[in-house]
């Protein structure tokens, strides 16, 4: 059955939730203040009252304790969803994640699955300051065992929630806080395969690689900037899709990573790196990204708004690097910064 | 001496002082949700309403030179140390006025003169890095406490426990504050955690522990004089829970219609301002004119600290490159 309707970003992920318990009495979701008070953002409303206190369960303060109980529920038959209300505070956690859960295929000779999903809000914009506002996708990207996949819009927050909880492995999904509020078209019959990248916009003179709340900023940037650019919203970082980004870029000539992310030891880096090894003769120009400085997310209003990459800047380098065929500088280099 | 080590000075040694700042925190915790809807603030911040007599009674007994990491509910305990409160609020407004030029924000509160770290927004993350703080102290044969002040909530997280143990088993001189308001965001403690008097916690680590009275500034500093004197003797860490209440919700976003009816109203019955008051009135310390003077000064003072902080500077661009390294050729101190 299709049926297609105006959502907010958080309400998505409530409507993939609920229909994948509805589908398998093993789905379950645990996490602070997720069962009463409905999520901290509101992204389990209803759940509890329709799927009651067995499945849908409120948490004490202990990520490592809920965290850990989701990779042995998920060993014993359950497909559990955790809910980690700041990707900041899966550091408490990690191992049970990154070094127990990962690893548990490969240590039982195959034998073990863990189709747990771990879910925590991301990013900055809304003033939360540097420990609640990071995006760190750094943290998990580099745990083979452990998928990670970013929404970047109501319809792929509800399509990837359901593909993540049907996956028979630990899947890691990041939710763009400042989404949460925003509205989109669902079609729940619309699937997104993990590991596939969602081609938006089609074009011809670049290729635009981007992820989680940069996708609206590239889109933006694209139009303000008049070119004709290819827009390639990733959704999953971890196992990314490198046909769909090779494709593009063979047809294009050119890369742009937009990455929320600071500059060292992003995701982007590994895409250029890739799309460079592999294409390196055909480039119209160097591929480049471009991301936060190296810095924490600042409270302030003023830097917060600087600190992310702007559709103004995006703009900027999409326009400078056609034109020139060089690689723009950063605004913090521009200004002096650094 | 600075103005701020005057205020500490003050809340240090006279008792009417500490009311006063008492009225202070109050009167600055109330404007803040109007800032909100101006647009003065962004993001979150967590009020300490209620909680007044637990953040003046703790300063009352530190020396400036002891070392207290607090949470995100920090407002209060910022100025109980004798932050300014230009310097807490303009913090939370994000100019330059403020205690971290305005990149920290309202839950990153810090002024290492009067020994307060960088309030931390993770929960119980700032337990252990109070016990190390004390074994400096030991290792450096210094008589310096440090003091780790977290809510019910805390006490569930692993960094609790390895963090009371570990204080424990290097008899470290640590005060461990729990201030058990009861919630953890939206969950009453008894939802979450399999015991209400949490100072028993302490008892599996073989720490000394107690409750006190967290609405009562005079008993707050009777528990923490007893815990900081067995710290600076080499006596050890001690598990304090300090029983309070949250006036307002959890964040600026929580309306706290979760309480049962009439909790609230229960303890403000024991309203720590209330408290303070009822005493020094009847030890003749203050009257009831005296303390009309005291809250209408005080609220011209708070109004002229928003203005104040309104006109302060917003943070220039290179300020979000300074302090994450050391600066090149900088001697490391
Ligand atoms: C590790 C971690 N998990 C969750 C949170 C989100 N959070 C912030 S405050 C809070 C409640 C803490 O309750 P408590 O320890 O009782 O302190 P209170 O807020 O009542 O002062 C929660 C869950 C966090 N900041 N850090
Ligand atoms: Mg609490």
């Amino acid at each position: 059955m299709s049926t297609s309707s105006v959502m907010r970003f958080r309400q998505a992920i409530v409507a993939a939730l609920a229909d994948e318990m509805r589908a398998d009495s093993s789905v379950m979701l645990f996490g602070e203040d997720v069962a009463e008070a409905e999520g901290p953002f509101k992204t389990s409303e209803g759940l509890l009252k329709e799927f009651g206190p067995l499945r849908v369960r409120d948490t004490p303060i202990s990520e490592m304790a809920f965290t850990g109980a989701a990779v042995g529920a998920a060993i014993m038959g359950m497909k559990p969803v955790v809910e980690i209300m700041f990707m900041e505070f899966l550091g408490v956690a990690l191992d049970q994640l990154v070094t127990e859960a990962a690893k548990m295929r490969y240590l039982s000779n195959g034998v073990i699955s863990v189709p747990m999903v771990v879910r925590a809000s991301c990013g900055s914009g809304l003033g939360f300051g540097s420990q609640h506002s990071q995006t760190l996708e750094n943290w998990v990207a580099a745990t083979p065992g452990l998928k990670v996949v970013c929404p970047s819009d109501a319809q792929a927050a509800y399509s990837l929630m359901r593909a993540a909880i049907q996956d028979s492995d630990p899947v890691m999904v990041l939710e763009p806080r400042i989404l949460y509020a925003e509205r989109g078209t669902v079609d729940t019959s619309h699937r997104i395969e993990i590991g596939k990248a969602r081609v938006l916009r089609v074009g011809s003179e670049v290729t635009v690689v981007s992820l989680g709340q940069m996708v609206n900023v590239s889109r933006a940037a694209i139009e303000l900037a008049g070119v004709d650019a290819e827009l390639i919203d990733l959704a999953t970082v971890v196992p990314w899709d490198r046909e769909t980004v090779l494709e593009s870029v063979k047809k294009t000539g050119r890369l742009i990573v937009v990455e929320e992310a600071p500059q060292s030891g992003g995701w982007g880096s590994e895409i250029v790196a890739s799309v460079t090894s592999n294409l390196f003769g055909t480039l119209k120009g160097a591929p480049f990204r471009i991301t936060t400085p190296d810095v924490p997310v600042p409270y302030s209003g003023v830097l917060e708004a600087k600190f992310v990459p702007t559709v103004e800047d995006v703009a900027r380098q999409l326009k400078e690097s056609i034109a020139s065929g060089t690689t723009p500088k950063s605004w913090w280099e521009l200004e002096g910064l650094k | 001496m600075s103005i701020q080590l005057k205020r500490r000075e003050a809340v240090q040694n006279d008792e009417v002082a500490r009311y006063e700042r008492m009225i202070e925190i109050r009167e600055f915790e109330e404007q803040i949700n109007g800032l909100f809807a101006t647009g003065a603030i962004r993001g979150t911040t967590h009020l300490c309403l209620g909680q007044e007599a637990l953040a003046v009674g703790l300063a009352a007994e530190l020396r400036p030179s002891d070392i207290v990491m607090a949470t995100y509910r920090g407002h209060g305990i910022a100025l109980a140390l004798g932050l300014s409160p230009e310097s807490v609020l303009g913090e939370i407004m994000g100019k330059t006025i403020g205690c971290c030029g305005g990149v920290g924000g309202s839950m990153h509160l810090c002024d290492m003169d009067l020994g307060l770290l960088p309030t931390s927004a993770i929960v119980g993350g700032g337990i252990p890095i109070a016990a190390g703080a004390a074994l400096a102290f030991q290792t450096q044969g210094k008589d310096g406490v440090a003091v780790s002040v977290f809510g019910d909530g805390a006490s569930n997280i692993g960094a609790f426990h390895e963090g009371l143990n570990l204080a424990a088993i290097w008899n470290l001189p640590v005060i461990f504050i729990c201030d058990n308001n009861i919630y953890g965001e939206y969950s009453r403690i008894n939802t979450t955690t399999p015991l209400l008097d949490l100072h028993e916690r302490a008892e599996s680590y073989k720490m000394p522990h107690f409750a006190i009275d967290g609405m009562d500034v005079k008993a707050v500093q009777k528990g923490v004089a007893e815990a900081v004197n067995r710290a600076r003797s080499g006596g050890g860490p001690t598990l304090i829970e300090a029983k309070t209440y949250r006036f307002a919700g959890h964040s600026r976003a929580d309306q706290a219609l979760y309480r049962p009816e009439g909790e609230l109203e229960m303890w403000q019955k024991r309203d720590p301002i209330k408290v303070t008051e009822e005493d020094l009135l009847s030890r003749g310390l203050l009257t009831a004119d005296r303390i009309a003077q005291i809250k209408s000064d005080m609220s011209t003072t708070i109004e002229g600290v928003v203005a104040t902080c309104q006109a302060s500077g917003e943070p220039t661009l290179a300020s979000m490159f300074q302090n994450i390294w050391t600066p090149k050729g900088a001697i490391n101190k």
